[in-house]
């Protein structure tokens, strides 16, 4: 990663237009060419240095839900309960944590019933008992890290 | 700070456009295009729409979304408190404004495994500069804080963010 990598990913945080030629349009900004931009923009995709290029949506304004919820999987099971969990579609994002409950998912759904179906699901495949934290309150949510 | 959780009217058309995108915009000069060309719709439209989800807050932020570990965020701490249920509000609101906390919320204990209510995700480069920080928030909270932990994540399992069904077209 070089210094024209660190500032695509700086100037792109949430930098995209929604016009006939984004990445032309971000390409000016940052001094790079059209063609330029595309292929790093490939490439760090690739790479995983960026997970994706693009819209990120809040499910809750199109009455969907979110929730955080967390289990205990036994170190021989690990790798079983986290392909289960992963499996799912609903599950967006999953982490594993040093502590007891040592795996941490954000369950994201079409409707807030669902929520409780697929923490079933899990908890049935899983043989584990889920945790669910959902939100009570949000006082703050703004990832930019810089590169 | 708290942002309005108002629900937007997404149509089947709308739908089909998250389906699209939710993995990411093509890599192509015109990428509205061809969206609008694998679901045989008016380019205009589209951008007219995605528009539209931009500003209601359908879309929270439209670019580039690393991977804080390639990027040097090797550690990522879930820091999480136990504060009276009283004070989680103004607390949760002071603790969110430290500028290293990318998210902070109260959520319900779970007792008694779980005695904590008030969670701060700190990021930073080393867990040194993790345990700083939150040192930082526990001097702030001092005795309000009846216990605390950290949680660091060791591995992404999983990051594909939101993900909609394809086949349903439901409104």
């Amino acid at each position: 990663m070089d210094q024209i990598d660190r500032d695509i990913i700086n100037g792109l945080h949430g930098g995209l237009a929604i016009c006939e030629r984004p990445y032309l349009e971000a390409a000016q900004r940052l001094g790079l060419s059209e063609d330029e931009l595309l292929s790093r923009l490939a490439r760090l995709l690739r790479d995983g240095v960026l997970t994706r290029v693009g819209p990120l949506y809040q499910i809750e304004r199109m009455g969907g839900a979110f929730t955080l919820a967390a289990l205990h999987a036994p170190a021989e099971a690990f790798e079983k309960v986290a392909q289960r969990v992963n499996a799912l579609p609903q599950v967006a994002h999953n982490y594993e944590r040093d502590h007891d409950l040592n795996m941490w998912f954000v369950i994201a759904t079409e409707t807030p019933a669902e929520i409780e179906e697929v923490i079933h699901t899990i908890e049935r495949e899983t043989g584990c008992s889920v945790f669910n934290f959902p939100k009570s309150r949000e006082y703050f949510v703004e990832l930019k890290l810089k590169a | 700070m708290t942002p309005s959780t108002a629900q937007q009217a997404v149509d089947a058309i709308d739908r089909a456009l998250i389906v699209a995108t939710q993995g990411g915009l093509p890599l192509v000069t015109r990428p509205y295009h061809a969206i609008a060309d694998s679901l045989q719709l008016d380019p205009e439209d589209v951008m007219r729409r995605m528009r539209r989800l931009h500003e209601v807050g359908v879309i929270r932020r439209l670019g580039a979304v690393p991977n804080h570990y390639a990027i040097g965020y090797h550690a990522n701490g879930m820091s999480v408190w136990d504060v009276p249920d009283e004070l989680v509000d103004p607390l949760g609101e002071f603790v969110g404004a430290f500028e290293f906390v990318s998210h902070c919320y109260c959520r319900p204990r779970r007792l008694p495994q779980w005695p904590y209510n008030l969670f701060a995700m700190v990021h930073g480069k080393s867990r040194d500069e993790v345990e700083l920080q939150v040192a930082q928030i526990a001097d702030f909270l001092g005795e309000q804080a009846r216990s605390h932990t950290i949680l660091y994540s060791t591995r992404i399992l999983k990051k594909t963010g939101l993900r909609l069904a394809g086949h349903k077209t439901a409104e």
